[in-house]
Formats: structure tokens, sequence, C-alpha cells
């Protein structure tokens, strides 16, 4: 009697799918081995060129703080101006491939085989898309983005409400309201998830039903064939690690000091570097216990508390808020949303130019550059969704929760400027003055409960930027060692804790700004490479049983 | 005393478990026991196969030989799971249940100072298990 069985309800998949013949050896290029009494299962040269260049710009950023800063000042600013057709024009591309694969015949396919069972509950998976990838940005910027839209950024052309000397315009206020709202939804809607699924979609394709390796070169394989084996795919690979590792650490660096902007606002406690130091060891302290714990004892319990405490104060600010008007505002919102995806999405002959650049190349370089990592912890827990399902729930339902949420909290405190702007903390700290790290609280700071309410948000945001570590430090493991999903622990503990040590050595020798603009810049080639992308996945598509 | 043995195995380390192999062929001889070949792998493509039937099938070829070898019933088992670096001993305790087996034989390291920050599966599994467990060293 020989028999299959899983634990926690995995189903062993079945039924037909278009396996890759190919002579590749999963690990055959990795050196395994011991260093003292801790064994290391490594690809060879991902691994160690990754490493050491990462360590590189470290030093780089470190010993020449002002040419770094110089350089990769002047870059990101550069390439959002002058590629914003490009960034514009290949997200546009993303969100129609993803829609046309919604109703083509190929989202009948289902990811791990045609009887394949999904791995996760919808809960489950849900809660690890959130929390992997959005999570922060929405603590961060759900206060921030509406207010900032609505009043200063004037997107479309669309005036401020509020004139020079600080007083409303009335005749600009419902235009302007629902355009903060829109041009935010835009924002963190369809386009960024469709880029998070183009790379989720491909790696798990090939992944599950091709069988080649968990890794970003794997998608490649129609294209480049067996060369992906070689330096090709080390490149790809050695990127992706790279703009995984600095994405993370950078933004560990600048949420630490969010957090410690939070705890002065609230509790007076000092904002320096040694706070932030140790905001940084506590943060990576837990994501080393929840690495430990893995996929399912550690990263999939937390990303669950995480959205039920970010649901709970969801619920609260709705509820202590004006409820009436933030409904009305998710409805005008996204009817906004929906009549100016058009002219908000369209590369050319634009005036808006700092709404366009500043925001929308940015955030379209931001979210390409963290696709790599995205997109491969979206596939390792995809298993066994059809295409179709798999769209379906990545692009449109966080699209519409990122819509409420973007409601809820930029709905509150437009409400908050636009009733007493003399009065509103969220207008001092957005539009008189810029400190993006307070808008949160301030918005709180306007309704009940406000202290409670912002430990909460602090400790919110501490568990999101935990669970982008956790599961960074799971597909940076998994890349470096080629594609491989068991190699030992003490990689996973090194990879956690070299991000951490990257974020304090960064924050203590500055260089955040410089590294974050370079991660950024990564964007650029990886918006060609998505590009490439959607057509592997398109010929991967075609081959396999419906 | 003993009817249905479970043996843990890693097929990428046979050389490091050979003995406990054979005390497990030795065991199941003496009581006449069935042996119960566990391996642990993930649903991912891995260097043991592109997918988890692959892996199931060299679990299968590897029961039948050693039970040629040895002239004991061998069967397989294959335990798909999300993430067995992590959650190895979980899998390795609920299988223990689920195959209802009495005794476990499996091979473990000699101790040395990474047992003082992650204890060994082995250790870990005979500490909560409710069943024998019989560590070789290997």
């Amino acid at each position: 009697m020989d028999e299959q069985d899983s634990t926690q309800g995995i189903p062993i998949p079945e039924g037909a799918a278009d396996l890759i013949d190919t002579d590749y050896m999963i690990g055959q290029d990795n050196i395994e081995g011991q260093l003292g009494p801790f064994g290391f299962d490594v690809h060879n040269p991902v691994f160690l060129v990754s490493g050491l260049s990462i360590v590189a710009f470290v030093f780089y950023a470190l010993a020449l703080p002002e040419q770094a800063g110089s350089v990769f000042g002047w870059l990101r600013p550069w390439l959002t101006s002058t590629f914003d057709w490009f960034f514009l024009g290949a997200a546009n591309i993303f969100v129609v491939f993803c829609l046309f694969l919604i109703v083509s015949p190929w989202g009948a396919v289902r990811l791990g085989g045609k009887e394949a069972k999904p791995d996760y509950s919808y809960m489950g998976w849900f809660a690890m898309l959130f929390a992997a990838g959005m999570g922060i940005g929405l603590m961060f910027f759900g206060v921030l983005e509406p207010v900032y839209h609505m009043a200063i950024s004037e997107p479309l052309g669309v005036a401020s409400p509020i004139a020079e000397d600080g007083t409303i315009i009335p005749e600009n206020v419902e235009a302007a309201r629902n355009m903060g709202l829109a041009a935010t939804i835009y924002h963190w809607g369809l386009h960024p998830w469709a880029i998070y699924a183009i790379v989720a979609l491909a790696l798990a394709l090939f992944t599950f039903n091709k069988g080649l390796p968990l890794t970003i070169r794997s998608a490649f394989y129609p294209i480049f064939g067996e060369a992906i084996w070689g330096w090709v795919g080390h490149v790809i690979d050695i990127l992706a690690v790279f703009a995984t590792l600095f994405g993370l650490a950078t933004s560990l660096g600048f949420g630490a000091q969010q957090a410690n902007a939070g705890l002065e606002h609230i509790f007076g406690i000092p904002n320096t570097i040694t706070v932030q130091v140790l905001l940084i060891t506590v943060i990576t302290a837990v994501a080393l216990g929840s690495v430990l714990r893995g996929l399912d004892g550690g990263v999939k319990v937390l990303s669950e508390i995480n959205m039920a405490i970010a649901a709970l104060l969801l619920v609260f600010v709705l509820l202590a808020g004006p409820t009436a008007t933030i409904f009305a505002d998710f409805i005008s919102g996204l009817g906004a949303y929906a009549t100016s995806i058009v002219p908000l999405s369209n590369p050319f002959g634009r005036e808006d130019t700092s709404y366009m650049q500043g925001w929308t190349a940015f955030y379209w370089a931001w979210w390409i550059s963290w696709s790599p990592f995205v997109g491969m912890f979206i596939a390792r827990v995809s298993r066994g969704r059809t295409v179709r399902e798999f769209i379906i729930c990545v692009l449109l339902i966080p699209s519409l929760v990122c819509v409420l949420w973007m409601a809820v909290f930029g709905g509150v405190a437009i409400d908050q400027v636009l009733s007493d702007p003399t009065a509103s903390s969220v207008k001092a700290y957005v539009i008189d003055s810029y400190v993006p790290e307070l808008s949160l609280f301030a918005m709180l700071e306007g309704l009940p409960l406000a202290t409670i309410t912002s430990v909460i948000g602090i400790i919110l945001v501490i568990v999101f930027f935990v669970t982008s570590s956790d599961s960074g430090s799971l597909v940076i493991d998994t890349i470096t060692a080629g594609g491989k999903v068991d190699a030992p622990l003490p990689q996973r503990v090194f990879w956690c804790t070299f991000e951490g040590a990257v974020a304090i050595v960064l924050l203590v020798g500055g260089g955040l700004g410089a590294l974050q603009a370079m991660v950024i810049s990564t964007g650029l080639p990886f918006t060609a490479v998505l590009l490439l992308m959607c057509w592997a996945t398109l010929r991967g598509l075609m081959s396999e049983a419906r | 005393m003993f009817s249905n043995i479970m043996v843990p195995v890693d097929l990428r380390h046979l050389d490091r478990v050979s003995t406990s192999l054979q005390v497990a062929a030795d065991l199941a001889r003496l009581y006449s026991a069935r042996v119960c070949y566990v391996g642990v792998a993930s649903a991912e493509p891995s260097d043991l196969g592109h997918r988890p039937e692959e892996v199931a099938a060299l679990l299968s070829g590897f029961a039948k030989a050693e039970a040629d070898r040895h002239g004991h019933r061998g069967t397989s088992h294959l335990v798909i799971n999300h993430d067995p670096t992590t959650e190895l001993d979980k899998a390795l305790h609920d299988t223990v249940e689920q195959i209802g087996a009495d005794l476990v034989v499996m091979a473990t390291h000699v101790p040395n100072v990474t047992d003082y920050i992650w204890a060994s599966h082995g250790g870990t599994l005979a500490l909560h298990s409710r069943v024998s467990v019989m560590l070789v060293r290997g």
C-alpha cells in the first residue's frame, strides 16, 4: 500500500498540466554544506553575488553619502519624468491583460493542475495578499494622499478647494473632494494589483503547472529557453533579490521613523536614532520569530491578526466619523474613479505633471520594483486557484478593499479639513506643513479615543512591517536557494537579520533615501521584464489544459 | 510488540540514515511489523521532482526496494506541507497518528551547539509523541 496524504487539508494536485521538459534539476547549481554547526544550501552564484553586491552598495552609500545622494537623488526624478509615459502605458497594458485573461478561455486553467484544490481559505489568502504587499502603505498614505490630491496636486487640473489664505472655496469642494479620492484610488486600485497579479500568475504557472523552480527566472522560459539557467537567469534573480532586500530595508528604516514620530506625537518619546534602531531591532526580532514559525504558523497567523486589527480600526473610524458622509464618499469616490480612470491613465499630453510624474509614475516604479517580492509570495500561496479566480481575487477584491479604506480614512480626513480648516491637525500636517508620517495620527486626533486608536495605529504600522519583513525573507531565501523552498532554516534567519542590519546601518550612517531611490530605479528595467512576462504567461497558458 | 513502524526519510540524504534503516528493518523482521517510510515535501517543484506525484513515486520505489532487500512489508507515505523547513516536526507528529504507527525509528544527528537554538526533529518528536520513538545516531 502506498499512500500520499497531506497535513492541514492540502490536497495533492492531480490532473493534466503541461510540464516543461528540461534537463535542469532544481538545486543542481547549489552549494550544500556546513558552516560550523549550521547547514546551508545556496544557489551559486545568485546567493554570493547578491549578498556581496548588497554589502558593496551599503558601503558606497555610507562611504560617499553625498555622491550617492546626488546620483540617486537625480536618478529618481529623471526616471519618473523621462519615462512617465512608459510606466503609465505599461501599467495600462497590465490591467488590460489581466481583464482579458478573466474573460478569455485561459481563465479556466487551474494553477497546480486541473484537479488541484486551493491550499488556503479565502480569508487566510486575502490576509497574506494584503499584509505582504500593501498594508503598510495603507497606513501611511490612507490619510495623506486623499487630502494632498484634493488640496495640492490638482490631478487633471481639478482646482483646490482651499485658497491661499486657508479659506474654503465652496464651488470647488465637490469636484476636488471626488478627485482627491479618485486620484488616490487610482494608485491603490486596479493598476498596482495588476502589476502584482502579472508576476504572481507567471510564477505560479511556471512553478505549479510547468514544474520549474519557484524563482523569478522561471517565468522567462518561453522567451529564453534553457538559457535561463545561465547568466540571463542569474541576473534576473540577483536583481530581484537586490530590489527586495533594499526595498524592505529602506522601508523598514522609514517605517521606524514613522513609528517613532507617532510615539513622540502621542507619548513624547524622543524622536532619535537610538529609538529608531530599537524599533528596527524589535521589528526584526518579531519577524525572525515569525520566519522561524514558518508560513502557516508565523506569516499567516500574523497576517490574519493584522488584518483583524486593521478591520477593527476601519470599523471604528467608520462609526466614529461621519458615517453617512463616508458611505457617500465611497460611492462618489468609486464613481469618480470609474469616470476618471481613463484620463488619469493617459500617458500623453498631460498638464498635471506634478501628479502624473511626482506621484503616478513614482508609484508605478515603486510597485514594479516590489513586484518580484510580492508576486512571488502571492504565487506561493495561490496554488489551486483557476486563473480567472486568481485574477478576480488578486485584482478586483483588494482594489475594492483599498477603495473602502481610502474612502473611510481619506473621507474622514477630508471632512475634517473642509468642515473646520483652522482646527484641523490634518490640514496642519499635510497642507500647511508637510509631515506625512503624522497624517494618520492627526486624523485620529479628531475622533474619540484618539490615544487608544493612535496606539493601535502604531502597532499596525509595526506589525505590517513584520509581515512584509518575514514574507520578504522567505522570498529572498527561496530565490537565493535556486527555487528550493525547503532550504536550511539558518538561511532564513540570515536574510531576516541581514535585512534588519542593513536598515540599521543605513539609518545610522545615512543613505536610506539614496538607496530607496536606487530601488525605485530598478522599476524601469523590471517594467520591460514584466511586459515580457505577459507574453511568456500567455504562451505558457496556451498549452495548458482548460 | 510493534506492528506498524514509521521511518521518516529524507531521500536526499539516504547516506545519513543507513543505520536507522537497518535497525528499522531488523525490528520489523523481529516483530513481523509493517514499515512505513514517510517523506515530507512541499507542493513546489524540488530537486526530488517537478510535482508531488514524482516525489511520491520515488518514495514508493525506495520503500519497495527496502522491502525487497530486507524481506519485510514496506509501504510509503508522502506528506505534502506548505513549509517543510519549519513545519516538519508537526507534520511528523500528525503522521504518527494518521498512519497508526506504534513505533518511530528515526535517524538523528550527534548533538551540537545548534541544538540549543533549534531542537532536533527526532528529539522534538520523542518529546511530544505518545508512541515509542527510537532515535538512531547516524
